[in-house]
């Protein structure tokens, strides 16, 4: 935020940008106030993060005007977000792990009736054994519910994300549920300068939301979430699925918004590339974990880095254009999808590049597992490796303890 | 393409009453001259598809919602309702 001040020199006055240190959870959460939701339902206890805490807080100091409810599973919160959606209401929510998973019949209603609800997603390990630390099991697993996937890689992207995930759920062109995953403890318990949104400003890029399709109106009736025969229930899926394919371009476009609004904007909104110019190697990777690849590729400069934003849309125009020239693809990912013995992403991006002529050698890794670190060191290891794999080669980063 | 709207919200009211419900039938209930029309079997009928004619007094059994569960053949004190497989 800009904040007028004295320079320590002359002493005239200067404006400069204000960053405010947060906690990522803590960061989102001003976020989501920012956002102005008419409801935020949320179980408060374990696997929950302070998000919800924060915005319980915020409620009951009056600076945030939205009606909190507090229920007894995450079945019920996702169920209450959906239900204050279905009456017209910009409703919000948050889940980690087990709570994302007790979710899983009631995201794909969500999507399904085509309600906007935001909900961010600490990424934390799904037992067993129980584990409270970051991968991303958790949202991977739900990746054919319907619902967009965004995933931040610093907690400035968790906070422009989550403004942004308003706006693009609620374009008419696209009318679906978001999760904002941002990684447990790596970003959502970690202090970090962020620039917060003015509130004016995000209330010019956000409107309020004023529903066409679904709303409670005595006066209008309607019904929602019908029965649907054999053909009518394929046809609707059909269009679930050509319509989240076209809310690209929406994410695209909120993105460049978003720029012009707040002067910041990462990659396209889809995918991030950092250094791939001329380089032969990319590795794929989501999350905080584009970070450390950053760092790496500044450090040895042999490789640069494919970040995936959006892994629902998948973005598979993009990455296949991003990799034209690249000869060795390492997919660094915080899943596994047991019994493919390889993660979620490293399948979907090879069957991307399966048509292109002179694809490139693609190895993948399981990698940071159950809060496992992965360091730079790791990183520059992983690519110098990779010159002796082939292709389809899986390996396990897995720590040092 | 036979949904136009999105989610398949429906947006008129009584639509229900288009689809003609009672085509699932498998036994099919009819009301005997035994009826006294003495309406027990009307707050019984799930669908609310049995109604005494006030002017013959005797039930009378709506076949397009129907269902043949057979709880009115159950529930008459008079044993007035009797049923047989349907034979479509």
């Amino acid at each position: 935020m800009p904040v007028q001040g004295n320079n320590i020199k002359d002493g005239k006055q200067v404006i400069f940008m204000a960053l405010t240190v947060l906690e990522g959870s803590r960061a989102v959460a001003e976020a989501v106030r920012a956002c102005r939701p008419d409801v935020v339902a949320a179980y408060p206890i374990t696997p929950q993060t302070h998000i919800v805490q924060e915005l319980a807080n915020m409620n009951a100091d009056g600076t945030l005007k939205s009606k909190h409810i507090e229920v007894e599973s995450e079945f019920s919160a996702i169920s209450a977000a959906t239900g204050a959606s279905a009456a017209g209401s910009r409703s919000y929510t948050a889940s980690c792990s087990q709570g994302v998973a007790l979710m899983h019949e009631v995201l794909f209603a969500t999507a399904g009736m085509r309600l906007p609800v935001v909900m961010n997603i600490v990424n934390r390990a799904l037992s067993a054994p129980i584990n409270i630390w970051n991968d991303q099991q958790d949202s991977i697993s739900e990746r054919d519910a319907g619902w967009i996937q965004l995933y931040a890689e610093t907690n400035q992207e968790a906070v422009d994300l989550t403004i942004q995930a308003f706006k693009i759920a609620e374009d008419k062109k696209v009318l679906l549920p978001i999760m904002v995953c941002l990684d447990g403890f790596f970003l959502s318990h970690t202090i970090e300068p962020v620039d917060m949104p003015e509130q004016k400003k995000v209330d010019k890029f956000l409107p309020k939301y004023r529903p066409d399709h679904a709303y409670l109106d005595p006066k209008r009736p309607m019904t929602q979430g019908p029965f649907a025969f054999p053909r009518p229930y394929a046809e609707l899926r059909k269009d679930l699925s050509d319509t989240i394919d076209a809310s690209k371009d929406i994410i695209k476009k909120v993105s460049k918004d978003f720029k012009k609004q707040f002067g910041r904007q990462m990659g396209d909104g889809l995918t991030e590339s950092y250094n791939l110019k001329g380089k032969k190697t990319a590795i794929i990777t989501l999350g905080s974990l584009g970070g450390t690849v950053k760092e790496a590729s500044d450090r040895e400069g042999d490789f640069g880095l494919l970040r995936i934003i959006s892994f629902r849309p998948f973005p598979k125009k993009e990455i296949i254009s991003a990799l034209k020239g690249i000869e060795t693809v390492i997919i660094l990912e915080k899943d596994i999808s047991l019994g493919a013995s390889n993660g979620a992403i490293f399948d979907e991006v090879r069957s991307a590049l399966y048509a292109e002529k002179d694809r490139p050698k693609i190895i993948g890794y399981v990698a940071g597992i159950g809060g496992t670190e992965v360091t730079v060191n790791d990183v520059i290891d992983v690519v110098k490796k990779s010159k002796k794999q082939k292709d389809g080669d899986i390996g396990w980063l897995m720590g040092n303890d | 393409m036979i949904m136009v709207t999105i989610a398949g919200i429906i947006k008129k009211v009584g639509t229900t009453t288009k689809i003609k419900t009672g085509a699932w039938r498998t036994f099919i209930p009819t009301v005997t001259d035994k009826c006294k029309g003495c309406r027990i079997c009307e707050p019984f009928c799930p669908d609310g598809c049995i109604k005494v004619n006030p002017k013959t007094k005797k039930a009378e059994i709506d076949y397009d919602f129907c269902k043949g569960c057979l709880i009115c053949e159950n529930e008459c004190p008079f044993k007035a309702i009797t049923s047989k497989m349907e034979n479509k």
